[in-house]
């Protein structure tokens, strides 16, 4: 029978121990978690980008439930444990839950400390830990106004330049005299502080808060020097304090953290603890790096390996603000025994400082260059000695050793035990190791494999340089392209931002995002068109000089300037009198062809621009309007004759197409989007090559989607089964809205899939029914404002009536006379 | 010899980043506006496929053709990169106060000339 496994947390650092043991011995313990968040694990590293609107949640997640599920891990979310009986064995939560253990982890984590001042309990007053905190400052940013940071450290700095990047005003005071002194050397501090102030946050050094003013809510911070600044809200980011109350009630023995040995084990032998909870050596940590190293121990630990020793950690920063390079590393307080490099070139905003002693580094310091960091932190770690290169040190690793080396040259000069991710402890011969053995061609399965780049991503550089040297011409740098030449900013970037900024037309995206050219191109336009359109329906007005003709005159342009005209018949439905019609149609604007497309529609080739109004007036008049055979749009739901008529049919296939494509029809997508219906598994509509594909069976309706049929050809995935027409409808209509929420501009179904994985869109749309309902309820809210038909508009004047006719006509008399 | 600038109406008459048509003796004129409401006038011909270029995307002063994607400068009516090709530019001026546009075929006029 497995051992029982309790682990109290679910922060990064149990996260990693356990991926280690699962790895090492799967099913040896029957894992259960207590988390009190109410969550999965993220990468709380990357709460910085979450809260300046460069990445959302879902991007930073670590595991994600299907992980819990694969492993058997029984997950409490935001169920906080109370007691921990080391008598019985057992943990008690806040609900009521009682688990019993053989081996109990104890990674309870750190808690922000709240500077004691009056109306420090204000309403207003933050913390900046976990995604709640986020949230909390997202919703105060939505109203404006000024923020206070109290704490000029890592965090605090994070938060305040993410609160800036949220519109909001924003004032950092810190007690000292420079800022992060802990990291930074006062030089150092002084250019941080700089650069900061260049992007106007406002920093006050040496400021001693003595209240934070307010009757029910912040109002404002007064200084003990008198001053008083107005605020919305104050984060205090003074620090942190190792969560020892759960520890010490349980008589384990307690420090500043609970006190652990090199072999990660507590007073108690069945009990292990790490994170940032922990004191060891008399060190606590709270950066990630220790946090994983600890994380390995424990995992090695439990799988009996006895001699699995934690040494303590030499740690190494980088501040994850966008723009602001800085890297540090150990000790750099000044001393008789140490001598100083420096290199300083304050027009470029480049300052370096080396500590040395005893001829080897001990202490690094970088601001605006840090490329040399990783080499630096690994001449320090192995306590190499650097006389022999003393004269050139500081001018980093490409001048070592004759003529300057390229970038690439210096990473292919490392050796294999340099570490490359310091975040997660790999090295570059395992990175190398991994690409050549695995196979691997893309940066996110390199970190996949072997987490390298995964956690801060500040070594994204110098893994992609690997991948360079070890996949030669193979390997594509740019796995995430820019949009066009107009910007750097991916699809997926942009996307986030235009939310993240609340960006509302097309110049304040291009004004926002620094678009380098002045008006965009022909690939930037229709994008960032559709992804302000989807993003917010009612509000935005649509460009029209943005769409791409045939999206501008609702037909297909021909090779001869002529276009085609495909009137909708729903789910391929149609009548003598629509039939009339279209020969009538025909005949009166002579139109040279009539063609049945693959989507069972009947397409009218060769009109000429001018008549399109005309001819849609008819085609209206007999109740039909836009087929979108020309739009990134729905286009078509095929059926077949179902239950009606088959003798095979299991349901009414025609029924559900029909519904299906008026209930859709007129939205807007990131790239056209087919549908069919078939009765039966014989699937004459031929629905599993489709965007969106329904096989009905006798038990209801098989859901598929992500075929294609055309540059690739590829069957459907099947997303669920589900019993009656209307979940058939809601979950169809959800798998579109998640899609036009998500996908790239010209993006297809299967392509986004393939992008995004099965997992996700079914943890969206099959398995969460809230959700499912909120993605079918934003697709109907959109609707209200697409279901207009564009023939009709223009047929009948109200819209750009005039862009059907020539602007003026110069005839031969007037040249010739 | 009559005026050789034709009216062919408002610069309001074409959206900003849009064209519109002139029918001609020398075929369909495209005429563009931009985003800063400078007006040019080019044939409405893609050197690579004859598309109609007054149905592309107007950016800065390039138009897109619609057919096949070939960016061709409003300025100088020649294909931008690696293809190679010129449409004929046709000249316009617009009166600051009306706003009229007018258009000259003068070179093109010249030659319909000495072919008579």
């Amino acid at each position: 029978m497995s051992e029982k496994l309790v682990v109290i947390g679910n922060g990064m650092a149990p996260g990693r121990a356990l991926e280690h043991l699962f790895a090492t011995a799967p099913g040896r313990f029957d894992v259960t978690i207590f988390n009190a968040e109410p969550r999965v694990n993220y990468n709380r590293l990357m709460l910085s980008p979450v809260l300046s609107g460069e990445k959302t949640y879902e991007e930073i997640i670590t595991h994600d439930d299907a992980w819990y599920a694969v492993h058997g891990v029984t997950l409490y979310k935001g169920n906080r444990i109370e007691a921990i009986d080391r008598a019985a064995k057992t943990v008690t939560a806040a609900d009521g839950t009682v688990a019993a253990y053989d081996k109990l982890i104890v990674a309870t984590g750190s808690s922000p400390f709240i500077v004691p001042i009056p109306g420090a309990d204000l309403s207003g007053v933050l913390v900046y830990r976990d995604l709640d905190d986020v949230e909390k400052m997202l919703q105060a940013a939505k109203a404006g106004g000024r923020a206070v940071v109290i704490g000029g450290g890592l965090l605090g700095l994070e938060a305040a330049a993410g609160l800036k990047m949220r519109g909001m005003d924003v004032t950092v005071l810190h007690l000292m005299p420079t800022l992060m002194e802990r990291q930074l050397d006062p030089a150092a501090g002084f250019l941080l502080e700089r650069s900061l102030k260049a992007r106007g946050i406002d920093v006050v050094t040496k400021a001693n808060t003595k209240a934070i003013l307010g009757t029910d809510k912040v109002e404002g911070v007064e200084l003990d020097d008198g001053s008083v600044i107005t605020a919305t809200i104050v984060v205090m980011a003074v620090g942190i304090r190792p969560s020892v109350h759960l520890a010490k009630d349980a008589g384990l023995s307690v420090g500043r953290g609970i006190i652990v040995g090199d072999d990660l084990q507590t007073s108690d032998p069945d009990i292990f603890a790490l994170g940032e909870c922990v004191e060891h050596r008399g060190v606590c940590y709270g950066l990630v790096a220790p946090l994983y190293e600890m994380a390995a121990v424990v995992a090695a630990q439990l799988c009996g390996d006895d001699a699995a020793r934690y040494l303590g950690s030499v740690t190494s920063t980088k501040l994850k603000v966008t723009g602001i390079d800085l890297f540090s590393a150990g000790d750099f307080a000044e001393g008789d025994d140490r001598e100083e490099i420096v290199l300083r070139d304050a027009s470029a905003g480049v300052y370096k400082r080396l500590v040395i002693k005893d001829d080897a580094i001990i202490g690094a310091v970088l601001y605006g260059e840090t490329a040399d960091g990783a080499w630096f932190f690994d001449l320090m770690k192995k306590n190499a000695p650097v006389s022999a290169m003393r004269e050139t040190l500081i001018f980093g690793q490409s001048y070592q050793g004759g003529a300057p080396l390229d970038p690439m040259a210096a990473v292919a000069a490392l050796p294999d035990d340099a570490e490359i991710c310091g975040c997660n402890g790999v090295c570059k011969g395992k990175i190398t190791a991994a690409i050549s053995q695995k196979g691997l061609t893309c940066l996110d399965d390199v970190r996949a494999h072997t987490k390298a780049s995964s956690s801060c991503g500040t070594c994204t550089g110098l893994v992609e340089q690997l991948m360079a040297l070890t996949l030669g011409d193979a390997f594509n740098p740019r796995a995430v392209k820019p949009m066009c030449g107009c910007t750097e900013l991916s699809h997926a970037d942009v996307r986030r931002l235009i939310v993240a900024k609340a960006l509302k037309s097309i110049p304040e995206v291009m004004q926002e995002l620094e678009w380098k050219t002045s008006c965009g191109c022909a690939k930037c336009r229709p994008a960032l068109n559709y992804y302000l359109l989807a993003e917010w329906p009612g509000e935005y007005q649509d460009d029209k000089q943005s769409r791409f003709i045939n999206e501008r005159v609702h037909a297909n342009i021909q090779k001869d300037g002529t276009y085609s005209v495909v009137p909708r018949m729903w789910g391929g439905i149609t009548s003598a009198k629509e039939l009339r019609a279209i020969a009538d149609v025909a005949d009166k604007f002579a139109i040279p062809t009539v063609k049945c497309t693959g989507g069972q529609r009947i397409d009218l080739l060769g009109v000429k621009k001018e008549d399109l109004p005309a001819v849609w007036a008819d085609l209206n008049a007999a109740g039909m309007v836009s087929g979108a055979a020309y739009g990134k749009a729905l286009r078509t739901v095929k059926t077949c004759v179902g239950s009606d008529w088959c003798r095979f049919g299991t349901q009414d296939s025609t029924g559900l197409g029909v519904r299906i494509e008026k209930f859709m029809w007129g939205s807007w997508t990131p790239a056209k989007v087919k549908m069919a219906v078939s009765g039966c598994p014989r699937n004459c509509a031929e629905a599993t090559c489709k965007d969106v594909g329904v096989i009905c069976t006798d038990a209801g309706y098989e859901i598929h989607f992500a075929g294609a049929a055309g540059l690739d050809i590829k069957g459907t995935e099947v997303l669920t089964q589900v019993k009656t027409e209307d979940e058939a409808l809601e979950m169809i209509v959800a798998l579109v809205q998640l899609y036009r929420e998500q996908g790239h501009y010209l993006e297809r179904i299967y392509k986004w899939l393939k992008r995004v994985g099965m997992d996700s869109v079914r943890a969206a749309i099959v398995d969460d029914l809230d959700e499912r309902r909120r993605y079918f309820d934003r697709f109907v809210h959109s609707q209200a404002f697409a279901q207009r038909d564009p023939w009709a508009e223009r047929a009948s004047g109200e819209v750009a009536s005039h862009e059907f006719r020539p602007l003026a006509e110069i005839g031969m008399k007037e040249v010739t006379c | 010899m009559t005026d050789l600038w034709h009216r062919v109406g408002l610069v309001t008459d074409i959206p900003r980043r849009g064209a519109r048509c002139v029918d001609s003796p020398f075929g369909r004129i495209a005429v563009f506006r931009t985003a800063e409401d400078r007006i040019f006038a080019l044939a409405d011909q893609c050197p690579h496929k004859g598309g109609p270029l007054s149905q592309g995307i107007v950016h800065d002063t390039s138009v897109t053709c619609p057919l096949h994607n070939a960016v061709i400068s409003l300025q100088s009516g020649e294909m931008a990169g690696p293809d190679e090709g010129r449409v004929r530019r046709f000249a316009v001026r617009v009166d600051p106060l009306t706003e009229v546009i007018e258009l000259s075929l003068a070179d093109n006029a010249e030659r319909l000339h000495a072919a008579e």
